[in-house]
């Protein structure tokens, strides 16, 4: 079990979680820096790369094609943003936002973080799943109340109540969970194992799968912000220094999701048990709708940003809670192109805010006007991020539209009216950030070096939506025909 | 379900009364009106955790439970509560618990909380045996209580208080399952992130920042004026 985590997919959990115990002792921050990003590449992404060739299950670990999927995701955007956030802290530190010993902390718990996200995407048990998603919130939520002013402190303070009682109610829902598989399984690992849950999900007790699902839904439900349990999200958002917010948005919402995926297999396979779609529908459906009017009440970037992410973690679990290799498709290429463009807008946002010397929406204007490549890179992102074409966010929402016609046509109307509202909220902030008479400058502009990664992010989401390879779609296939 | 664990009469009315031990103190703690008494009836319901685990771990022949039992007695009955003790002290937090509702409605939907656990556990569990029925609808009740104590509660420890008994109920249903694997592992986590929230109280100093642990100031950060 333990000579597991030498296994190549074991390497992908334990190097950032390395990285995290060295970040911890290196005082030098020029050094520290560089072991960050150095981790993340190296270790966790290139590693994270040869998943698809080594699928399989262990006591400890389970790499089938969605963990595969999803780790690649988590450590690209973890490689990006480490390389990004090597600029950021950089000007943080220089404008006292951040101290030595601050900074040192950062590192660590930025590799601490990304490392247990990956133990939660790629560990086969359900009890080690929930320590890690745990363990990484613990690390977000120091991360967060690291700029030690009151709001972050505030809004460290909300992100730990909220997400601890999610915490909880999903460990009861996972000894719930449990029980309802004993009589499949009898007693000991494997009842607590996703791989040997799959086949036997047909035997297992469907009156108590029923309950394991709420209490997991409405636990993992807050983290993946799903309204009405999405609380904690903008103020974390907001608060914490921008590359968490960048990662936050991504990686701890997918991490959630993909536990409800997995999680809505196994009560779709069981007859005695009820259908899982619609409840997983109605919270994505009211996330949508809440966020999207929302939106047009914000007056802080980030927090509003924040919103946006939780329309589209709506708009992914909608598609989930649909259900079908189709419509599991078009949520799974949303999540992805999700997490690369709203990271591609944090890494922006925070730059611009920098810049600008605060996060108001009236702070910030004229973009494009004083700074154009910072301006372009965030319009981009935003069109990006409204559905609209060419980028690929534009073909994962008509997809789902599509499916929603077919199956559920009465939902379009809900649906639609969220997608439009939203996209139209975007569209009047782009005006408002980048076009128009530009704000005083009260920081350092970014260097091209530090906007590369937001353009590598858009590159994918722009190539996605203008042609996607072939080998792509079969990949997102093949996962989408194993999750249904 | 489990050849090797044959229930007695006696094995069973002990396992309950410390099931229904620790769900009476969910009621205590929420009617306690001074945060030092608070903060002592916590620490009773670990006790009585501990020794619900240890017996647990002697009926079920698991000796793994004892060591959640040691977790619980050591770090939740003693350690956490003498912390929590100094940090009133040290921050000289308001004696007297601010309640959101009264102790009769809370009491009132605390009874309501149960009736309602009691109706969901027991009928989605006919095959399962009884005794791990009934600990499972205990700890359901537990933790709705703690859910309860932190919603109906004002300040930052009371609400602290409150996911920390929200957590008993958590290992209460764990040590019940006959063979869960991982429940010391879990205890452990679970005890990292009480130690983590406790730690977070007085790291953050939130006595100094807002005057007073009333959560309500909290407000500011969540409302729709940002």
């Amino acid at each position: 079990m333990i000579l597991e985590l030498l296994s190549p997919a074991g390497m992908v959990v334990l190097a950032p979680l390395l990285a995290a115990a060295v970040l911890a002792a290196v005082p030098r921050r020029d050094i520290a820096a560089w072991i960050n990003i150095a981790a993340a590449a190296a270790a966790a992404f290139a590693l994270a790369c040869r998943l698809p060739w080594e699928m399989g299950a262990g006591t400890l670990l389970l790499v089938d094609p969605l963990a595969a999927h999803m780790a690649i995701l988590t450590s690209f955007v973890g490689m990006t943003t480490a390389w990004f956030s090597r600029d950021y802290v950089a000007v943080e530190e220089a404008a006292g936002r951040l101290d030595a010993r601050g900074l040192r902390q950062y590192h660590a718990l930025f590799q601490a973080f990304l490392g247990f996200m990956l133990l939660a995407l790629l560990s086969n048990n359900l009890g080690v799943t929930w320590v890690a998603i745990e363990a990484a919130t613990i690390a977000a939520v120091l991360v967060v109340g690291l700029p030690r002013t009151e709001e972050a402190v505030e809004a460290a303070w909300k992100f730990f109540i909220l997400c601890g009682v999610g915490i909880a109610l999903a460990l009861f829902g996972t000894i719930v969970l449990y029980l309802a598989a004993l009589p499949a399984l009898g007693p000991g690992l494997p009842a607590m194992s996703w791989s040997a849950l799959a086949p036997a999900a047909a035997q297992c007790r469907g009156t108590l799968l029923n309950l394991a699902f709420v209490f997991l839904l409405l636990g993992y439900g807050t983290k993946a912000g799903l309204a009405p349990l999405h609380a904690w999200m903008p103020d974390a958002h907001a608060e914490g220094p921008t590359p968490v917010s960048a990662v936050l948005s991504g990686s701890i919402l997918n991490v959630a999701l993909f536990v409800i995926l997995r999680l809505r297999s196994l009560l779709a396979e069981n007859a005695d048990a009820i259908a899982p779609g619609p409840p997983i529908m109605v919270l994505g459906l009211l996330s949508v709708l809440l966020a999207a009017f929302s939106l047009w009440r914000r007056r802080d970037v980030k927090r509003f940003f924040a919103f946006s992410t939780i329309e589209q973690s709506g708009v992914a679990a909608f598609a989930f809670g649909l259900g079908g290799a189709s419509a599991i498709f078009a949520g799974l290429l949303h999540l992805t192109l999700h997490t690369l463009t709203k990271a591609a807008i944090f890494q922006c946002v925070g730059r611009a805010c920098q810049l600008k010397g605060g996060q108001k929406f009236v702070d910030i204007g004229g973009l494009i006007a004083s700074h154009r490549l910072l301006g372009l890179t965030l319009a981009a992102g935003i069109v990006a991020v409204a559905g609209l074409p060419p980028f690929g966010l534009f073909t994962s929402e008509f997809l789902v539209v599509v499916e929603t016609v077919r199956r559920l046509p009465v939902l379009i109307v809900p649906l639609g009216i969220g997608l439009v509202v939203g996209a139209w909220a975007l569209a009047a902030r782009l005006i408002a950030l980048c076009l128009g008479p530009p704000t005083p400058d009260r920081g350092p502009a970014p260097s091209a070096a530090a906007l590369a990664p937001a353009w590598l992010h858009l590159a994918v989401v722009l190539v996605l939506g203008l042609m996607m390879p072939a080998s792509i779609v079969a990949w997102f296939a093949a996962i989408a025909g194993a999750v249904r | 379900m489990e050849p090797r664990i044959t229930y007695g009469a006696f094995a069973y009315d002990v396992a309950h009364l410390l099931g229904g031990g620790v769900l009476a103190l969910s009621f205590v703690l929420l009617y306690q009106r001074r945060v030092t008494a608070v903060i002592n009836t916590y620490a009773m319901q670990a006790v009585v955790l501990a020794m619900a685990a240890a017996w647990q771990g002697l009926v079920q022949g698991a000796p793994h439970l004892y060591v959640t039992a040691l977790i619980a007695l050591a770090a939740k009955g003693i350690a956490i509560p003498l912390a929590l003790h100094r940090i009133v002290r040290r921050l000289d937090i308001h004696r007297s618990v601010e309640t959101a509702l009264g102790i009769f409605p809370s009491m009132a939907l605390g009874v309501a909380l149960v009736a309602l656990s009691i109706l969901v556990v027991l009928p989605t569990t006919m095959e399962s045996q009884a005794l791990t029925r009934e600990d499972l609808a205990l700890a359901l009740s537990v933790v709705l209580l703690g859910l309860l104590m932190m919603i109906t509660r004002r300040t930052a420890l009371t609400q602290v208080v409150g996911f920390m008994s929200l957590e008993n109920g958590l290992i209460l249903a764990a040590v019940g399952v006959a063979g869960m694997p991982l429940v010391v592992e879990l205890s452990v986590a679970v005890l990292v992130m009480i130690a983590f929230i406790v730690f977070g109280v007085f790291f953050f100093r939130i006595r100094e920042r807002f005057d007073s642990l009333d959560v309500s100031h909290l407000d500011r950060v969540g409302g729709a004026h940002r």
